[in-house]
């Protein structure tokens, strides 16, 4: 039984790059999504601006988490955080997150032929995506059925992904699936989807894109598959990098929602008066904010702690449960906070809380992580 | 003052904690109190004044504060180590709280050099007690409201009222009191003006009350035609509010200062892994407890939550978007969460949750009965975790007043 010593702290900090980065990414965010162009681009079949992208892209951004060597900034998960947090702010939407875990899917998983290969495109702006979840609905990354089987020299694929998020707008797309009785982690391009092999599922968050992927018919070479003894770790490592930018993208829209719905509770007047004097509206609307303080602290231990070992697990997964909380209260309660105004679609407390119902399914809700917990705390 | 190098720091903090390590006091047969609300007998009230004059004599608190007025003149980080060192050895509490933490650092900030001179080397020894005298009966959480009267008498002032929840009240030299110098200012605030007072004048008399725990630690305080010298007054009178608000801030926690110690021992979230893994629910341990298991994560989590975030409080990049935020919110933050983490040590003890302090068949003693409903002293005290609420709703969101 192991037992946290009473001396033991858990620790945050902030580099110079996060500080910089932080400035930078909440006037870019600012400027490039308001609330007009986020519903704008609801209607819109890509769900993002091309142009923007390109600037992430020129600004680097796309690296920041990739090493020098391979084109990339050389930096850590813990700076492209407040990217992250910002996106989340703003309801911003891009294939930001994904292009950013397929890196490091590569980076922790890839033969160091496929690092040289794909690492300096995904730095420089090639989008790419990750097929992970299944019918299963498992959380587990590694419980899959869809299958590589030899064929020939190559690989024969079958069974359906689902959830695959911007893959319409991917060049490469990372999908893992049982070879040999094991997980595997196959790269694939755009031009070996099969006509069709891509349908937008209808999701609850709009502003962003997700496709079932049917595998079936699709074979790529053996050189596609990440090294076999890599996958494990590589995945193990991609749910926590995931969860990360998960609790990031949630910190910022918990704030956001709050800020939002303090709005209204100083305009908007009943009985005379302004309904954010009403203790039962003020009370709770102060426990959404203390709990995203809360949930913002965890969040930057998580990213100070990211590398280290054991540590880094526990605080990103409680970071992650704790976003979830947070922000699905903090997107709640500005649903009823704005009374009828709130049952509509112009109000935008639909938007932030139809994306925390997303963000919570990704990667595992508040159970889920409290269960690894559990293992890993008592 | 010149910034302290890293190795006279680590210089001190070896010091202090040899210094802890050898003069820590063994257990002294009775029960000591874990707050500064909690000391109920004289017993209890000799003993740790006593520990706090040692420490005050060896440096330990105060080392921040001038020389002149009783401190050592050194750099806050060499308070801050000290604290901590003490901290780490468990050692008994600071008595003179009220003193230490706020009245101090209150006439450190907005005193009179006589004022400085007369009182601050009594608050760290301990030699001089403090209470304060804010709440009424019938004026609590609308402190604005106090009645109790002061009027001028040639050189005194003569009060009138009564005082209530005086925390050692009894044992208390000087007071921090809030009183009325004028019933028709133009608004309830303006009236009031703030007394450093002393508790032996004739007419002053307090009467212990009894705490929901059966103990004692508060007193009511009773004024009548109690005579205090006019330079008991700070500042001037009206700006009794102000002064009072400013005292909040140091009792608060959300303004620094403090002669540095700690006042009160709260529950440590890892001792509650501990009682879940010796006490028993329906006959298992509480450790294997399915529900208890996901609560004690959810527990351990909220304790990092918020002990990362007292740091964050400290690092400007990471609350530049609402500096005040955390410093007004840790307070109802952190006694909300002991007083669930003392109940939940409770709920792990089943059906030995019914007994009571210093029963042999109960569990640790009774102490975590005895800690729940200790921790309401911090969720009341100091301003309700209601009225916390109000004030983060309208000073750091911006929400209108509750009328
Ligand atoms: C252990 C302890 C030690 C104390 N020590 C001292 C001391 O040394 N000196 C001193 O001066 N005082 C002391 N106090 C008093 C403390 O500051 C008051 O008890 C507190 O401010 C509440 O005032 P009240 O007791 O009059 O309760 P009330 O103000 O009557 O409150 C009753 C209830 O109404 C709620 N309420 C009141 N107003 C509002 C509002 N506007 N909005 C929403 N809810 C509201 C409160 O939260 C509470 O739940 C101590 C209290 C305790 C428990």
């Amino acid at each position: 039984m192991t037992k946290t010593a009473k001396s033991e702290r858990a620790t945050l900090g902030v580099s110079e790059e996060q500080a910089q980065l932080l400035d930078i990414a909440t006037s870019f965010c600012r400027d490039k999504s308001p609330i007009d162009k986020v519903r704008r681009l609801l209607e819109d079949e890509q769900g993002f601006e091309t142009a923007d992208w390109q600037e992430m892209a020129d600004l680097g951004w796309l690296g920041i988490a990739v090493p020098e060597e391979f084109g990339g900034i050389g930096l850590s998960l813990a700076e492209v955080v407040p990217v992250v947090e910002q996106m989340g702010r703003t309801l911003m939407s891009s294939p930001f997150v994904q292009t950013t875990l397929a890196a490091q899917l590569i980076l922790k998983g890839g033969s160091a032929a496929q690092k040289s290969a794909l690492l300096p495109d995904l730095a420089s702006g090639t989008i790419a995506t990750l097929a992970l979840s299944e019918e299963s609905a498992d959380w587990d990354l590694t419980n899959l059925a869809c299958t590589a089987t030899d064929k020939g020299d190559e690989l024969a694929l079958s069974g359906k992904k689902l959830l695959v998020v911007f893959a319409a707008s991917a060049d490469l797309i990372l999908a893992t699936v049982s070879y040999q009785g094991a997980p595997a982690i196959v790269v694939l391009t755009k031009e070996q989807i099969a006509e069709g092999g891509l349908r937008r599922e209808n999701i609850i968050d709009e502003t962003r894109r997700s496709y079932e992927l049917t595998l079936d018919g699709i074979t790529v070479p053996k050189s596609a598959l990440l090294p076999t003894e890599n996958v494990l770790p590589a995945l193990a490592h991609l749910e926590l990098a995931a969860s990360l930018l998960l609790a990031a993208e949630m910190c910022g829209g918990s704030v956001s929602v709050v800020n939002y719905t303090v709005e209204y509770l100083k305009t908007r007047k009943q009985f005379d008066k302004i309904i954010g004097s009403f203790q039962a509206l003020k009370h709770p609307i102060v426990d959404a904010h203390t709990a995203n303080e809360v949930a913002r602290s965890h969040l930057y231990s998580a990213a100070h702690n990211f590398g280290e070992q054991g540590e880094g697990e526990i605080a990103t997964r409680i970071a992650k449960a704790e976003a979830n909380k947070a922000f699905a209260f903090s997107a709640d309660r500005a649903i009823q906070f704005h009374g009828g105004f709130g049952f509509t679609y112009e109000c935008d407390a639909q938007l932030y809380r139809r994306r925390s119902l997303w963000c919570e399914a990704q990667h595992g809700d508040t159970n889920y992580h409290q269960r690894k917990l559990e293992e890993l705390m008592l | 003052m010149s910034t302290p190098t890293q190795q006279e720091l680590d210089e001190y903090r070896a010091e202090a904690n040899a210094w802890f390590a050898q003069n820590t006091p063994k257990d002294p047969g009775f029960m000591l109190p874990l707050t500064f609300m909690e000391v109920g007998t004289e017993q209890q009230f000799n003993f740790l004044r006593e520990w706090q004059n040692k420490v005050y004599e060896a440096g330990y608190i105060g080392a921040a504060w001038p020389k002149e007025y009783g401190g050592r003149g050194l750099d806050q980080k060499f308070q801050d180590i000290a604290a901590r060192e003490m901290k780490k050895a468990d050692t008994p509490i600071m008595l003179n709280a009220i003193g230490n933490s706020w009245a101090g650092p209150l006439i450190l900030d907005l005193g009179t050099e006589a004022e400085k001179k007369k009182y601050l080397k009594g608050i760290l020894s301990a030699e001089d007690i403090w209470c304060q005298g804010f709440s009424e009966p019938d004026h609590g959480s609308d402190l604005g409201n106090a009645q109790t009267r002061a009027v001028k008498e040639g050189n005194e002032y003569v009060i009138n009222g009564s005082k209530i929840w005086t925390t050692q009240g009894n044992f208390a030299k000087y007071m921090i009191l809030l009183a009325r110098t004028n019933p028709n200012a133009e608004n309830k605030y303006a009236g009031l003006s703030f007394f450093l007072a002393p508790m032996h004048a004739k007419g002053v008399e307090t009467v212990p009350i009894r705490k929901l725990t059966g103990e004692y630690g508060f007193t009511q305080t009773f004024f009548t035609d109690a005579r205090i010298p006019e330079d008991t007054l700070m500042g001037e009178e009206g700006e009794g509010w102000k002064i009072a608000m400013r005292t909040l801030e140091y009792e608060r926690g959300a303004r620094q200062g403090q002669a540095g110690g700690h006042v009160m021992k709260q529950m440590d979230p890892s001792d509650i892994l501990d009682i879940a893994r010796k006490a028993t629910i329906n006959g298992k341990p509480a450790i294997e407890d399915p529900d208890i298991r996901k609560e004690l994560v959810e527990l351990l989590s909220e304790a990092r939550g918020l002990q990362l975030s007292a740091s964050r409080a400290g690092i400007q990049p990471l609350v530049q978007d609402n500096p005040l935020s955390l410093p007004l919110s840790l307070k109802l933050l952190n006694s909300e969460y002991i007083r669930r983490l003392n109940q939940f040590a409770i709920k792990l003890q089943g059906l030995k949750g019914a007994y009571y302090i210093d029963e042999p068949n109960g569990f640790d003693k009774g102490i975590w009965q005895r800690g729940y409903l200790n921790a309401f002293s911090a969720t009341i005290g100091g301003g309700t975790s209601q009225i916390q609420r109000n004030i983060i709703g309208e000073h750091v969101l911006g929400l209108p007043k509750t009328r």
